[in-house]
């Protein structure tokens, strides 16, 4: 693990999400969140080390395990910590929830791969616009197996358009093993149309952010779009009481944890410091959150301004 | 003599003018060929970089156009056929009509998506279907079925240019050639517009007494209530009041809710299959807001897919007799 003056704020970042996630997970069985939530423990590394690369006006279309992304991207841990507790100060006001998020130029949706012609618009009216942005799309293996995802790619690379596609390959969709749902080779799904592929064991939030630095000045530049796999490992269950997965295989890959890995480069003292002030603002979020004012029913508008 | 169709196209032609942020996305839509129907006709000659060419991707190209239109373009996407709109299903109901309300009002989706519904034209089961009834009542879409009145081309320019919401703008294949009727007496029919936008039609026949019976019907089905209409007033003395909304969902139904209040009786008639369509919305509707009882029957294609051959797809469809007997039944 090489040192750089970002190796503090790279562990600020991931640590945010990690201690985010971890009080989530905890608030469940008390009942104080109601729904479902899809946690990133375990695959900060990815989002934290992916939007290093980002610029202003850069665009995030996320999915259903969207915190990660959306705190890496800058959102407020406030503001998701009220969103997911269902108070009026939410992202979204309560109407979203854990995966509907849109603040600024972030984008998530529950619906697998359904983001992705999204997000291929949303480039192709960035070039119209010569705003010279990228528009960073996040999915994971699973949603390889929606069709619409192949339409996408087609259509980005005919439109030589600035995408760049992260597929975070946790190994599992659900509860399935990777194995049992995917044929053939991940980058060559993207090399087929003409998109080149890069791939990494994303332990190393640096390998990851250099990669996605190499890799964007040439979508940046109108390209076309590129694609970066990277197998990565959720420590947590897909949802929330849902893990059918051997602990075993899961204490392998916590040996491996991104999160300590870097931890274990920064002196003591400049950790402990970083540690403290990260579960501070964790807490404060959340106790914010939480006597923020409940989501009014009265607040609920009907679309088109019709109830029907 | 201006056509539906020729009208439709010199809307996209003055909505592409009007806006630069007016792009045209579809199937074989260039020229020469001008996509399937023809509505495409000249635009890519005229506007080369805003009317792109698209693979055969209806959810792909939908959801593209949502994407545009988040980030402040007007895209118009075409989908060949209506049957094929279930392909584009999932952008439609699960992006497109939840993301503006989903973000408290952050985000907008100004997407039109046209396409052609309905039969009689022998393509059979899979390419004369009108489908739109899966797209009732989704919270958040607008629903819009052009009609031969007025001026169609207006219908859709507003739905490009002023809507702010993902409107689904449905376009009968056999309308394309129809003949467009005037508010100004020409024809036959008295029409009156209610309100602007997407405005209610309705129309008696110039001079008829009181009316005893009111249809309800949209797109190609007017054609259909008005052709029987007629044959009913000559044939059988039976004057009716012809309701033709073109917002189909959500429902505005003020202009029928008048027309009931004064005939009693209201005759729903739609190109879908029956059970568990618009008109059986429009019947229960009736019921629970008039004050009075009000008589209604239906009219909709039978429970079946429909066929090829020219006389089962005329079996299974709604017609000008259909229309007759029942309405009939219902003044008796």
């Amino acid at each position: 693990m090489e040192h750089s003056p970002e190796h503090a704020d790279l562990y600020r970042k991931m640590l945010r999400i990690r201690l985010f996630e971890e009080r989530l997970l905890d608030l469940f069985p008390g009942g104080q969140i109601y729904g479902t939530t899809h946690t990133y423990i375990g695959q900060e590394a990815n989002a934290v080390g992916v939007l290093a690369a980002m610029q202003e006006g850069d665009l995030v279309v996320s999915n259903h395990r969207c915190h990660g992304h959306f705190l890496a991207y800058g959102g407020s841990m406030h503001a998701l910590a009220a969103e997911l507790l269902g108070r009026e100060t939410g992202i979204c006001g309560g109407r979203g929830g854990s995966q509907h998020i849109k603040w600024q130029e972030f984008f998530a949706n529950g619906i697998l791969g359904g983001t992705v012609p999204i997000a291929v618009g949303m480039a192709f009216a960035e070039t119209t616009k010569q705003r010279n942005s990228v528009v960073f799309t996040f999915i994971g293996d699973g949603t390889l197996g929606e069709g619409v995802v192949y339409e996408s790619l087609n259509m980005a690379s005919l439109w030589n358009l600035p995408l760049f596609f992260v597929v975070e390959n946790n190994r599992y969709a659900q509860s399935t093993p990777v194995e049992l749902n995917l044929a053939g080779d991940i980058c060559a799904r993207f090399e087929a149309f003409g998109i080149s592929a890069m791939e990494l064991e994303a332990r190393d939030v640096f390998e990851i952010m250099q990669c996605a630095r190499e890799n964007t000045p040439s979508v940046r530049a109108g390209e076309g779009p590129r694609a970066l796999i990277l197998h990565t490992y959720r420590f947590a269950p897909h949802s929330k009481g849902d893990d059918t997965r051997d602990p075993k295989e899961i204490e392998q890959y916590r040996a491996q944890d991104p999160l300590q890995l870097l931890a274990a480069g920064i002196e003591n003292e400049e950790r402990q410091q970083i540690e403290k002030e990260v579960a501070e603002e964790i807490a404060e979020a959340y106790t914010n959150a939480e006597s923020d004012p409940q989501a009014d029913p009265e607040s609920l508008t009907f679309p088109l301004g019709g109830a029907s | 003599m201006t056509t539906v169709r020729e009208s439709l196209n010199e809307a996209l032609v003055a909505c592409l003018q009007e806006s630069p942020e007016v792009y045209f996305l579809g199937e074989d839509i260039l020229d020469p060929y001008g996509g399937a129907f023809k509505v495409a006709d000249g635009l890519s000659t005229q506007f080369s970089d805003r009317v792109i060419t698209t693979p055969v991707s209806e959810a792909g190209i939908v959801g593209v156009g949502i994407g545009m239109a988040l980030r402040g373009l007007r895209p118009v996407v075409e989908i060949m056929f209506g049957d094929f709109i279930t392909l584009a299903a999932d952008q439609l109901i699960n992006h497109a009509a939840k993301i503006r309300w989903m973000s408290g009002d952050a985000a907008r989706v100004p997407l039109v998506v046209r396409t052609p519904m309905g039969g009689g034209r022998g393509y059979g089961p899979t390419h004369s279907q009108s489908l739109e009834k899966h797209f009732l009542g989704v919270a958040g879409l607008r629903v819009v079925a052009v009609p031969s009145l007025e001026d169609p081309g207006a219908l859709l320019c507003n739905a490009v240019l002023e809507d702010d919401d993902p409107v689904l703008f449905v376009e009968h294949k056999l309308l394309y050639p129809s003949a467009i009727l005037p508010l100004d007496g020409r024809g036959d029919f008295d029409i009156v517009r209610r309100s602007n936008g997407y405005p209610d039609y309705q129309l008696q026949l110039h001079r008829s007494p009181k009316p005893s019976l009111t249809l309800v019907a949209y797109g190609y089905m007017a054609e259909l209530a008005r052709e029987a209409m007629r044959s009913m007033a000559y044939e059988k003395e039976i004057f009716c009041e012809l309701i033709v909304p073109t917002q189909i969902s959500p429902f505005k139904l003020e202009s029928l809710y008048e027309s009931a209040a004064q005939t009693k009786r209201v005759l729903v008639i739609e190109e879908g299959s029956q059970t568990m369509g618009w008109g059986a919305e429009v019947s229960a509707r009736l019921h629970e807001d008039m004050p009075s009882t009000i008589k209604v029957g239906r009219i909709g294609a039978l429970e079946m897919p429909i066929p090829a051959a020219i006389q089962l797809e005329a079996a299974a469809l709604p017609s000008v007799e259909k229309i007759m007997n029942m309405a009939v039944a219902l003044v008796a």
